[in-house]
């Protein structure tokens, strides 16, 4: 196994240099900017119209005088300064106020604006409270018409997530995580497919199967691939973040996944190499059968159809934790990452993680070894008749 | 080191209804040079291909410095592929270094030797030059190269004289005499006829995926009677008797297998006949008479087609 390794490392080192320092790579990293771009443009003019439709309400619990008076205060600021930039207010009349986020419908509240004009409170989310604090704060002190001494001052009162609408919030997390797993993977996968083009068109492969395991070379292309494509999504976030930092001043809140922001985001990486590796490993496998491009561009389309059908599998399967088609999705290799990405959304627990990966890792290498055999029975017209082509996957190298 | 660099047994190797090796046995000695000479398309590069573990043959068994696993040796074995096949972007001095790298020398030694290498070969300024702005002739003498950088106790060479020009041919000779005289085993495929006479130790003959002749070139030459050039003064007379039943007129020259009885017997009669014996010359049968002996009519008359297209390119 260690010269193996060694071998694979060879020609991953060579394989990353000549895709990184290649003038094609850097066409390769501008290739997501304008759609990148032209999607944040779009993002936040609809984001604009989200904001200006579905406008921040807030439940009003105060005696019926004040209540009047705040919503008096609120539509004349509202004329001032324009009603999308004053929060909306519905009285609720209630003998506990943070009952108002709990209940039925009225859960549409960002939080409750309670108390006594004197002594204002506000309950919500923490980081609600920070969003609306000031807005509201200029609401009571124009609703207390300047009667008051000192400006007005909201006590806050922070209320974590109901049970709900954090799962609900996680579910999000799945989705998006998901999505953009998927899209990762099929953007950058179906390169694999003309890998081993280049050594075939230029002989180099015979060199390298006299020197080296099949498996090695399979093992170091894929390795090199993936390297490149994490190169790639590195350079892409590291945009992306700074355009979302300046165009929209500050991150967009994501709920919180169940197994917290870092192992989400940990998880995120080791599945997304496991995805890439899992289809990368196929895509090698089937495009080493091709020896032209053209034969790889005709085989490019079953190939993204196979990762549409693993990506509708896994999508399905986000709303139905626990269910036999999750459970399929999860343990179907090549739906099994975005699954489980899933899973870390919603569900605690390192555990399982683990064990995906480790039966995802199984399945990568099933996979080379049974694509070098591939290679080596139609490619290298290496068929040995003494052992089937099952039995030759636990055989050596 | 094994007293054999590579002994094989047996070799088959089956492509669809044609059987490209038909039973291959080839015993190769530890430091000598072995050419295995052939048509195109007798079955050459693939016994190569056999031998090195690229492919694995149908039946029979094969020993490479003393492993059937080949690729447990591959650090021990150069392999230059009939098919020259070199990164296009890769610089000259890399290429050789990564063909090391491949074979077990680190990287940066391989950088190191291929400098060195291509200094002593005239190939300085290439060094850092990319494959594809090289010459043909100057890529094959970095792929080349890049077979003996890791300093192989083995070197495979298939078909390497193809495609290079005379004074190349010439410089590779050289260097597969000096590879030999360091102690390593040099095996290499070839249709020419001469390549193999002059390099090779020991040689095989292949056809039609057989081996029907191993053994020294001398051994091959042997397997020929030696021919016998008369030139009479008489055209006829009773000394005609005496003359072997393939000899052949030709004007006042005859051309005849010598007897298995020797020189001798026939002299005396020659003179004795009064046949007049102006001139009499023994010569040895070449390489090519022993091919076509050997290997056959057909087989010859490939091969000779096959140095002529090369010769022409």
């Amino acid at each position: 196994m260690p010269e193996l390794l060694r071998a694979a490392w060879v020609i991953a080192r060579r394989d990353f240099a000549a895709i990184i320092f290649s003038k094609a790579f850097f066409f390769f990293l501008l290739g997501p900017v304008f759609p990148l771009a032209i999607g944040i443009a779009a993002g936040s003019i609809g984001g604009q119209v989200a904001r200006d439709i579905d406008q921040p309400s807030f439940a009003l619990v105060m005696s019926a005088g004040e209540t009047q008076a705040v919503l008096k205060a609120r539509a004349a600021l509202a004329q001032q300064l324009g009603e999308s930039r004053v929060p909306m207010l519905a009285a609720v009349e209630t003998d506990d106020p943070q009952s108002a986020l709990d209940s039925g419908n009225d859960s549409r509240f960002l939080g409750v604006l309670t108390g006594s004009l004197a002594k204002p409170q506000l309950i919500g989310t923490e980081s609600e409270i920070m969003r609306w604090k000031g807005p509201l704060e200029l609401l009571v002190e124009r609703a207390r018409a300047g009667g008051a001494a000192a400006p007005a001052t909201l006590e806050t009162r922070t209320v974590a997530q109901s049970a709900g609408s954090q799962e609900q919030g996680r579910l999000v997390t799945a989705q998006v995580g998901q999505a953009l797993l998927v899209l990762l993977t099929m953007l950058l996968a179906g390169m694999v497919l003309s890998n081993l083009v280049e050594e075939k068109t230029n002989k180099i492969i015979e060199i390298l199967a006299a020197a080296v395991p099949i498996d090695a070379i399979f093992l170091g292309k894929l390795f090199a691939m993936l390297g490149m494509a994490l190169i790639g999504i590195a350079c892409w976030t590291a945009l992306a973040l700074g355009a979302i930092l300046i165009a929209a001043n500050g991150l967009p809140a994501l709920p919180t996944p169940a197994t917290g922001w870092p192992l989400f985001l940990a998880l995120g990486v080791g599945y997304f190499a496991m995805a890439y590796l899992l289809l990368g490993s196929l895509f090698l496998g089937i495009g080493a059968m091709a020896s032209t491009v053209r034969e790889v561009q005709t085989l490019s389309m079953p190939a993204t159809m196979g990762q549409l059908l693993f990506f509708f599998l896994a999508s399905y399967s986000v709303t139905r934790l626990g269910e036999p088609i999750e459970l399929v999705a999860v343990a179907f290799p090549f739906s099994s990452p975005f699954a489980m990405l899933a899973r870390a959304a919603q569900q605690d627990g390192l555990w399982q993680h683990l064990l995906a990966l480790g039966w995802q890792a199984f399945w990568v290498l099933l996979l080379i070894r049974f694509g070098a055999k591939l290679f080596r029975r139609n490619v290298l017209k290496s068929g040995s008749g003494k052992r089937g082509l099952i039995a030759g996957l636990f055989a050596r190298p | 080191m094994t007293a054999n660099a590579i002994e094989a047994h047996g070799l088959v190797k089956i492509f669809g209804r044609q059987r490209a090796v038909d039973g291959v046995d080839l015993t190769v000695p530890a430091g000598s040079i072995f050419g295995i000479l052939g048509p195109n398309g007798a079955g050459k590069t693939t016994t190569l291909r056999m031998l090195l573990g690229i492919v694995d043959p149908d039946e029979g068994t094969r020993t490479l410095l003393g492993t059937d696993h080949p690729l447990d040796v591959a650090r021990r074995v150069g392999y230059l592929p009939e098919e020259r096949g070199l990164y296009p972007s890769m610089k000259a001095y890399d290429a050789i270094a990564f063909m090391g790298a491949l074979r077990g020398l680190p990287l940066a030694e391989g950088r190191k030797r291929g400098r060195a290498m291509l200094e002593e070969h005239g190939l300085g300024k290439a060094a850092d030059k990319e494959v594809r702005t090289l010459s043909k002739g100057m890529a094959q003498t970095v792929q080349l190269l890049g077979t003996l950088v890791h300093d192989p106790e083995l070197i495979v060479l298939d078909e390497p004289f193809s495609g290079l020009d005379a004074l190349n041919q010439a410089k590779l000779e050289r260097l597969i005499r000096a590879q030999a005289d360091r102690g390593v085993t040099v095996i290499f495929s070839t249709h020419v006829i001469a390549h193999a006479e002059r390099l090779c130790e020991r040689i095989a003959i292949i056809a039609n995926g057989k081996v029907p002749f191993t053994g020294s070139v001398s051994d091959a030459r042997d397997r020929l009677r030696p021919q016998v050039r008369l030139e009479t003064r008489a055209l006829d007379g009773p000394w005609r008797a005496a003359l072997p039943a393939d000899a052949a007129p030709e004007g006042h020259f005859w051309h005849f297998t010598l007897p298995e009885t020797g020189v001798e017997p026939l002299l005396r009669a020659l003179i004795e006949g009064e046949a007049g014996i102006q001139s009499l010359s023994i010569e040895r049968p070449g390489l090519h008479d022993a091919f076509v002996a050997i290997a056959g009519a057909d087989a010859a008359r490939q091969l000779e087609a096959d140095q002529q297209e090369a010769a022409d390119a």
